[in-house]
């Protein structure tokens, strides 16, 4: 559970660390004096829908901690045999780092206010990623052929199901992209979109770390 | 003492910080407004109602299971495996179905947009599927009384291997439907939490700091956090749990022969799967216990007409507790064959976060001290839940100590214990909250009669129950067992006790039907409470309207000039001064009389 109570850590040390500091030398008791600016309310100074997002990525970092913690525990197991990795994983990683980077050059896009470099960077961004799912598919098949089935090892039956929880997040974040697509289709102006782009690349850089240190558990245990 | 006037400090002068408008989502037909509702308030009634309608299956079960333990051999349709079935579904739904979700789905959906000063949670969207998410938990719940074999009988806490292997009850489908709720229950939640969480962090009035909060909006808002985090160690192992099942994977199913055949698994560790399920178990005390340290508090405060002891140090209790809870878990798996340095560890954090517990029980009491005491039912209650959660506390060091929990481990002492502290002292607040704050869901006070029986019937009715099991526990009584047969260490005597046990739990039962009774008499016949029937400071008691209409406080959002706990205020015209109170029109504020 060390990797769990690390990342867990983090998360609650951020958050205290913050409540703590916006309240120590606070007076609750003292109110406003007539007349004066009101105290600031403390609200972060971000939109309130990425804040949302900040918190579902907490939640998504607990669980994959939790999923890593388990299979660390798990594979002291006498019954583990490692499974190698296929080599598609590699180009699986290129895809997504990709995918990344073309999300990031649409949300550049959209700051600058150029509405066809952010389409570019949006499909190439999806695709990448459509790129990346086909080939975890892929890697799913292979392994099915040489016979490393889910229920075969416990090393199997781990890589099967972190590769599958970390694509169905692609696959809810594909579903915001799509949603994205469909009204910049329907016409909506680029300020429309732009939040949907932010989200959308903080997301997938997000889910770009997640991965790299799937993979990265994946490959070295 | 004299009276002088205090220097504000600079840090409380900084520019305005506007709180935007917020859009809503007005819905013109009735299903708009009461079914598929994005309004809160609505939200939160769906998920009271929701949560007690289920709270009430798990209170008839409980009654079965204390018949069959008080009167064994004498009904015939309670066999051991129905048994089994009662004990697992009780927990289970009053844990997470019950308190979870009345806590935070029904208490954090009401208060929060109204005690911040909001006019609707900033994500109504996402708030409703929450609760629509939730129902579908409930009725797959539901659902696996009805199947073959019926709901699982692997206990709440759903241990491998035997939750899975046949010959334990309902280890086909009814562990399938509670895993898949489970996992349903906890993917709605994270819905309604995203709210609840970005609601106190971003859309409080105007002045609303976060250190003018009441301590129910922090206990909330903390009890979500630790959920957010802890509820995905339940997913995680609710989903490999039910691979183990349906795939054969041995994720925690070791090599195992069940009726005298060798199962497909191997290897398997059901020690994980205690680790992940009390990972999240133990923050689960808390995300229960935290609302209902909130909510005591500013009932406390209101009727004692008092500002609370030591707000700072009460939400900083609330953080510190927040943050040990998470590294307490195994103190619930002494006896698992763990590492018993990790024993030895975890029996120090344990009693480490007594620290800030015992800080708050004695903010509640000095809040008391010298008070103008109301003892109206809501404070009825908040000293009962003072009671009850001191003795539960107390029998937590007993058992968070290793040498004294190998001895006490499964037996009644524990269930005694844990219904205590986590059961009936959470319960007590839910029931002092409701009367509280129902004259502001309904326009009307429920019936001041019939909440007292409630009151004094559930609270000595609960030390009725429970006092006694401690002693059977230390006589060693087990929990989980059908029936004690012919035991040579348990004298005859344990079961007279158990008998009376029976009979003080039916009567407890029967009295929260005039409970009730009481909540629908008195939303047609109750007296008219207006809008602020406490004398309460706190921003949802100062709404234009009682109830209040969508958007919560008519044209103008409140802006807020002190914290929420002005009461009996020297000099002050009258004992309370709302939140929102400009200072010229409330005379003086306490920061003019401290020194």
């Amino acid at each position: 559970m060390t990797t769990t109570l690390v990342a867990l850590a983090v998360v609650m040390a951020t958050v205290i660390w913050w409540l703590v500091r916006t309240s120590v030398g606070a007076s609750p008791w003292v109110e406003e004096r007539p007349g004066a600016d009101h105290s600031p309310t403390s609200t972060l100074p971000l939109p309130t829908i990425k804040i949302g997002l900040g918190v579902f990525m907490a939640v998504a970092t607990s669980l994959f901690a939790l999923s890593i913690s388990a299979y660390l525990m798990r594979r002291e197991g006498v019954d583990w045999r490692p499974l190698a990795p296929p080599m598609v994983l590699w180009f699986n990683t290129a895809s997504l780092a990709l995918g990344s980077v073309f999300f990031q050059r649409a949300r550049n896009a959209s700051r600058s206010g150029q509405a066809a470099g952010m389409r570019r960077g949006l499909l190439a961004g999806g695709a990448c990623t459509l790129a990346f799912l086909a080939g975890q598919f892929w890697a799913w098949r292979s392994l099915d052929a040489a016979g490393y089935y889910v229920a075969s090892n416990p090393a199997n039956a781990f890589f099967y199901f972190l590769t599958a929880l970390h694509g169905l997040h692609l696959l809810g974040g594909l579903w915001v992209w799509g949603a994205t697509l469909v009204k910049m289709r329907r016409g909506a102006a680029l300020e429309q979109v732009r939040m949907s782009v932010e989200l959308c690349t903080a997301y997938w850089h997000f889910l770009l770390v997640i991965w790299m240190i799937l993979f990265g558990v994946l490959l070295f245990t | 003492m004299t009276y002088v006037p205090i220097g504000h400090e600079a840090s409380d002068y900084a520019p305005p910080a506007e709180t935007q408008e917020m859009e809503l989502y007005h819905p013109k037909t009735f299903i708009g407004k009461y079914i598929w509702s994005q309004d809160a308030k609505v939200i939160a009634i769906q998920y009271s109602i929701t949560a007690i309608g289920i709270g009430m299956v798990a209170l008839v079960l409980s009654w079965l299971m204390r018949l069959q333990l008080g009167f064994p051999n004498t009904f015939n349709f309670i066999d051991p495996s129905a048994y089994l079935q009662m004990v697992s579904m009780h927990g289970m739904i009053m844990v997470i179905y019950l308190l979870t979700a009345l806590f935070l789905g029904g208490f954090g959906n009401y208060l929060i947009p109204l005690m911040v000063g909001a006019r609707d949670m900033v994500f109504p969207y996402v708030n409703m599927l929450s609760y629509w998410i939730y129902l579908l938990a409930v009725l797959l719940l539901l659902a696996s009384f009805f199947v073959p074999g019926g709901p699982t009988g692997a206990g709440w806490t759903l241990y491998p291997p035997q939750a899975i292997l046949t010959g334990t009850p309902g280890a086909g489908l009814g562990i399938i439907l509670m895993l898949v709720s489970l996992a349903f229950f906890i993917i709605g939640f994270t819905m309604g939490g995203l709210n609840y969480v970005v609601t106190v962090l971003q859309a409080r009035a105007r002045g609303m700091t976060q250190m003018r909060l009441p301590l129910t909006i922090w206990g909330i808002f903390m009890a979500t956090i630790l959920a957010l985090l802890a509820f995905p160690a339940l997913f995680v192992s609710a989903i490999m749990m039910t691979l183990d099942l349906t795939l054969g994977t041995s994720f925690f199913m070791p090599g195992i022969v069940s009726q005298g055949k060798q199962l497909g698994y191997g290897g398997g560790s059901p020690v994980l799967f205690q680790h992940l399920f009390w990972f999240f178990g133990h923050p689960e005390v808390y995300i229960v216990a935290l609302p209902a340290f909130g909510i005591v508090s500013d009932l406390i405060s209101v009727n004692a007409r008092k500002n609370i002891f030591g707000y700072r140090m009460m939400v900083w209790a609330i953080l510190a507790i927040g943050g040990l809870s998470f590294i307490v878990w195994a103190h619930h798996m002494y006896v698992s064959g763990m590492n018993p340095y990790f024993g030895f560890f975890f029996a120090t954090t344990t009693l480490i976060i007594a620290i800030p517990t015992a800080l708050k029980v004695y903010n509640w009491v000095l809040t008391l001290w010298r008070g103008n005491i109301r003892l109206n039912v809501p404070m009825l209650f908040a000293i009962g839940f003072i009671f009850t959660f001191i003795h539960g506390g107390l029998t937590g060091i007993f058992l968070g100590n290793v040498a004294v929990d190998l001895a006490l481990s499964d037996t009644m002492f524990v269930v005694a214990h844990f219904h205590m502290v986590m059961a009936i002292a959470p319960i007590l607040v839910v029931m002092g909250a409701i009367y509280h704050w129902y004259p502001k869901m309904t326009g009307r006070m429920l019936n001041d009669t019939m909440g007292k029986i409630h009151f004094w019937i559930t609270f000595l009715g609960s030390y009725a129950i429970y006092l006694p099991m401690h002693y059977l526990g230390f006589l060693g009584v087990p929990r989980r067992y059908y029936a004690l047969g012919d035991t040579y260490f348990i004298p005859e005597s344990a079961q007279s006790l158990n008998a009376s046990i029976t009979i003080a739990a039916l009567i407890v039962g029967v009295v929260q039907l005039l409970f009730l009774y009481n909540l629908v008499w008195s939303y047609f016949k109750g007296e008219p409470s207006g809008g602020n029937p406490w004398e309460a400071t706190t921003l949802e008691w100062q709404t234009a309207e009682t109830p209040p209409k969508h958007g919560n406080f008519g044209a103008e959002l409140p802006v807020v000039y002190r914290w929420a706990y002005d009461y009996s205020v020297p000099g002050a015209a009258q004992d309370f001064i709302p939140q929102n109170h400009p200072p010229s029109e409330a005379g003086t504020g306490m920061s003019d009389v401290r020194k």
